[in-house]
């Protein structure tokens, strides 16, 4: 993909971090503030889908992204399910709240719901992304 | 509650020029502004967490649909034909049903309760419980990934199925060249 102007590549380059760390903290936060592993996996895939548009990327570097970004995707599924099936082993529960409630307020509170939250920003900022680098590696087949 | 309103009536709107306009760029960009009045419309009925998903969601998509038009093309080039017989007839007989339906769907919400006022128990219990049960601050993620995070579960399994969706059929389209 071919990149954009320097003005936009100037810009990109000092606010990219920001967005990035700002989904990384929606992500953890996601039992305290609004937000959650959702919305902080679509900020964090955002900020790499603006990186690919702004700087452009050669073909084969993005199949070599698109497979990492795939097996991203299912670490962060299998710890979501791994979560909940260490409830079922530790507690005899399925999605069980087992580790201790902590104080409320605090970035350790609130048992698993904060790991929950990692895996979901995990499985669903690597799943948009690929799906972004799927969509975008078409451009090329159509076109040889 | 007026104000409510006023963002269904943009909506309703923004969505019949993103239907009816001949610049599919302009399309998008009345579709972005269905959804941010959405986004909005949730932070005045108090659902900072919906609003934030909202935006980052229809910031997104409106990238990818952006992208694809800069490649593709600009013009839809089957609006503003001048309408035949069937076309007048399909717009008058979904003018009619629509009309049907609407009849129906006030006298049904003369039925529903107020808003704010739920029939239901469950939504009180989950406020009661929520901070003690879990000790998570933010009672939307206590209720998704502690009181129904099996619906959270199968929520990541859809978007789990379509990522993959995608991904296979666009692969095999790679692979035959």
């Amino acid at each position: 993909m071919k990149g954009m102007s320097l003005i936009v590549r100037t810009i990109t380059t000092v606010i990219i971090g920001f967005i990035f760390i700002y989904g990384i903290y929606i992500t953890l936060h996601g039992h305290l503030t609004p937000g959650g592993g959702f919305a902080g996996g679509v900020i964090v895939a955002g900020a790499l889908i603006l990186r690919i548009l702004v700087f452009g990327s050669e073909p084969a570097d993005e199949k070599k992204s698109e497979i990492r970004t795939s097996i991203f995707e299912s670490v962060g599924a299998l710890l979501f399910i791994g979560i909940a099936l260490a409830g079922l082993v530790i507690a005899g529960t399925f999605f069980l709240n087992f580790l201790p409630k902590g104080i409320p307020f605090n970035l350790l509170s609130a048992g698993i719901i904060p790991f929950c939250n990692i895996a979901i920003g995990i499985k669903v900022g690597a799943g948009l992304f690929s799906i972004f680098l799927a969509l975008a590696a078409v451009k090329y087949v159509v076109k040889d | 509650m007026i104000e409510l309103y006023l963002f269904l009536a943009f909506m309703i709107i923004a969505a019949f020029i993103a239907t009816e306009i001949k610049d599919l760029l302009a399309a998008v960009i009345s579709l972005g502004a269905v959804g941010f009045a959405v986004a909005i419309m949730f932070i005045l009925v108090q659902a900072p967490d919906l609003a934030i998903v909202q935006i980052v969601v229809e910031v997104v998509t409106i990238v990818i649909f952006v992208a694809v038009i800069f490649r593709t093309t600009h013009i839809d080039e089957t609006i503003g034909k001048k309408l035949t017989g069937p076309h007048v007839f399909s717009i008058v007989s979904f003018s009619f049903f629509a009309l049907l339906f609407l009849i129906a769907v006030i006298n049904a919400l003369q039925e529903l309760p107020a808003f704010g006022n739920a029939t239901m128990k469950v939504a009180s219990e989950y406020i009661r419980l929520g901070l003690p049960g879990t000790g998570g601050a933010n009672l939307v993620a206590d209720v998704i990934l502690d009181f129904r995070a099996l619906d959270t579960l199968g929520e990541a399994t859809v978007l789990f199925t379509s990522v993959i969706g995608v991904v296979a059929l666009i692969r095999s389209v790679g692979r035959k060249k």
